[in-house]
């Protein structure tokens, strides 16, 4: 589960942080954990010029926001629409237990809340 | 003798992982006994009928092997009398159970004051928050007044000083752990029934959860109104809890749910309720996990609490100790043996609880990472989650060296 990648995008995270004036402002909570994390987004036309992640979060949370941010910045929001958990669990290089499923997708849930 | 002892529970041979078990999250839920799991097969065997309520030979026998639990739980905490002993699902349900009660009872009035501490476990929290709150929110509580919170000081130990100045003619209950699940501090509930007593009109209760499994107590001698435990953290099955009350205060207090057994009459227009304790078990109650429970306090009595309580004080010396060396590892909750029971909460610099967690779990050993249903405590702490290592009678030295390595492992991944 802590392959050599995971490890690394938790030590350095990429795009963490808080945008000012976002587009859009999101955040979740795993009740489990205490965990929490909020996105923040710069959104210009269909664009997402900038994505930015914050808060407390174990190694698969702080992984995955990172590489979940990573791939989405510069993209066209429609994207938003293709991540599902298969993805983001693929991202991660799979091979996660059950118990901390819930950790690797708490970014994607975050993410799902701005389609609503 | 250890080593008899953990013959007796069949999965600590199990293996995880590749890897001999360490099971280091008894403060979650214990295992089980194989006398346990035999008696509660050989109820279902052999005597499996619904209780006081047949005249068969079944109902006879499942009648009288469930009494027989009553009896052996009174004694187990020296209650005056069985009729003190009410059964219910676990601790949550019990001191939902006094509280629900309470609310309806004379000792109660909408104006009165509640205390608990920062350290409480959310089930002795939410049931008091639930009197308190003008319930005008479907989604929680938002509008809960009156909750009077004792502090801790950076030990984790209770300011007796703060709670009496809390303590008013306003003041209806003060509810307060025995053992913090958490931070493994003995809370001096002697003193603190006297302070209580001597200052207010009060009831006390007793969350003591993480005490009775783990030491001899009384509940007379403590003097408090309410003590309520489960089953499942000292060996027996889930499903069972029980809520020990003073007799002069039960009779006072009025059933909160309504049903089979807990009448003496009832006409479409009146009841009469049956006598305590009976009064407050309305429905057919857990017999097999009653009985089975009633086999993990022999067991108990068998093995010695006072045998218990000391082994466990050389573990959770020697892993206070052992933690202590490692850097970057700290350790919440009093110090001082003398103040603590068996649990160990702590985090480790730069690894998360539950990164910490599973990657002991890759080594077979089982802890529990979170904030383990003390979010308040938890953000008093300015953390979010800690990782809990608690034990119990089949735990060793050797569990705690896998523990410390598992922990060094950890390091090394992450890189701390
Ligand atoms: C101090 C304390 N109180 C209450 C509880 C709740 O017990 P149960 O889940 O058996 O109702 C626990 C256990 O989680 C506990 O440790």
């Amino acid at each position: 589960m802590y392959k050599e990648e995971i490890l690394e995008h938790f030590k350095n995270p990429r795009n963490k942080g808080v945008i000012e004036k976002p587009s859009v402002r999101v955040s979740v909570k795993n009740a489990l954990c205490g965990d929490a994390i909020t996105l923040t987004l710069a959104i210009r036309g269909d664009k997402i010029e900038d994505i930015k992640f914050s808060g407390i979060g174990c190694a698969l949370v702080t992984a995955s926001a990172s590489l979940l941010t990573e791939h989405l910045k510069g993209k066209s929001v429609k994207i938003l629409n293709d991540i599902n958990d298969t993805f983001v669990l693929k991202l991660l290089g799979g091979e996660i237990t059950p118990a901390r499923i819930g950790c690797a997708l708490l970014p994607l849930k975050a993410l799902k809340q701005i389609k609503k | 003798m250890i080593g008899a002892i953990r013959k007796d529970f069949p999965i600590l041979s199990r293996r995880i992982n590749n890897k001999k078990l360490v099971y280091l999250d008894n403060a979650a839920t214990t295992q089980k006994p194989k006398a346990v799991i035999e008696a509660i097969s050989n109820f279902y065997l052999n005597h499996n009928a619904n209780i006081r309520r047949g005249v068969h030979t079944l109902s006879e026998e499942a009648t009288a092997k469930f009494e027989e639990v009553y009896k052996k739980t009174a004694k187990f905490i020296g209650a005056k009398s069985v009729d003190e002993i009410i059964f219910g699902s676990g601790t949550t349900e019990a001191i939902n159970m006094a509280a629900k009660c309470f609310e309806n009872s004379c000792f109660w009035d909408k104006e009165g004051e509640i205390i608990v501490t920062e350290m409480e476990h959310h089930s002795n929290i939410l049931p008091w928050m639930s009197i308190l709150d003008r319930k005008e929110n479907i989604f929680g509580f938002s509008n809960v007044k009156n909750l009077k919170v004792i502090r801790i000081n950076k030990d984790g130990i209770l300011d007796l000083d703060h709670l009496k100045s809390l303590l008013t003619s306003k003041t209806k209950i003060v509810a307060i752990s025995h053992i913090s699940n958490v931070l493994g501090t003995i809370n001096p509930v002697k003193e603190i029934v006297k302070m209580v007593k001597e200052n207010s009109s009060a009831l006390v209760l007793v969350d003591g959860a993480q005490a009775v499994p783990h030491q001899k107590i009384n509940v007379q001698s403590l003097g408090c109104d309410f003590y309520a435990f489960s089953s499942h953290k000292m060996l027996g099955p889930t499903g069972v809890g029980v809520l020990w009350c003073k007799k002069e205060i039960l009779e006072k207090l009025p059933p909160f749910l309504f049903g089979g057994g807990m009448i003496e009459e009832v006409y479409f227009d009146k009841a009469v309720w049956a006598d305590i304790p009976h009064k407050f078990t309305a429905g057919t109650s857990n017999i097999s996990g009653v009985i089975g429970f009633g086999a993990a306090l022999d067991y108990l009595e068998k093995t010695g609490l006072s045998l218990i309580e000391k082994q466990e004080k050389e573990l959770v010396s020697y892993c206070i100790d052992s933690l202590s060396n490692i850097p970057g590892l700290t350790i919440y909750g009093p110090l001082d043996i003398s103040k603590r029971g068996s649990v160990v909460a702590f985090t480790l610099f730069g690894v998360h609880p539950h990164d910490l967690a599973s990657v002991l779990d890759s080594y077979g050993i089982a802890i529990r990472s979170g904030h383990h249903c003390a979010m308040p405590l938890h953000n008093k702490l300015g953390i979010s989650a800690t990782a809990r290592a608690s034990f119990y009678l089949y735990n060793t030295k050797s569990d705690i060296e896998a523990l410390v390595a598992g922990i060094k492992k950890a390091k090394k991944i992450f890189k701390v």
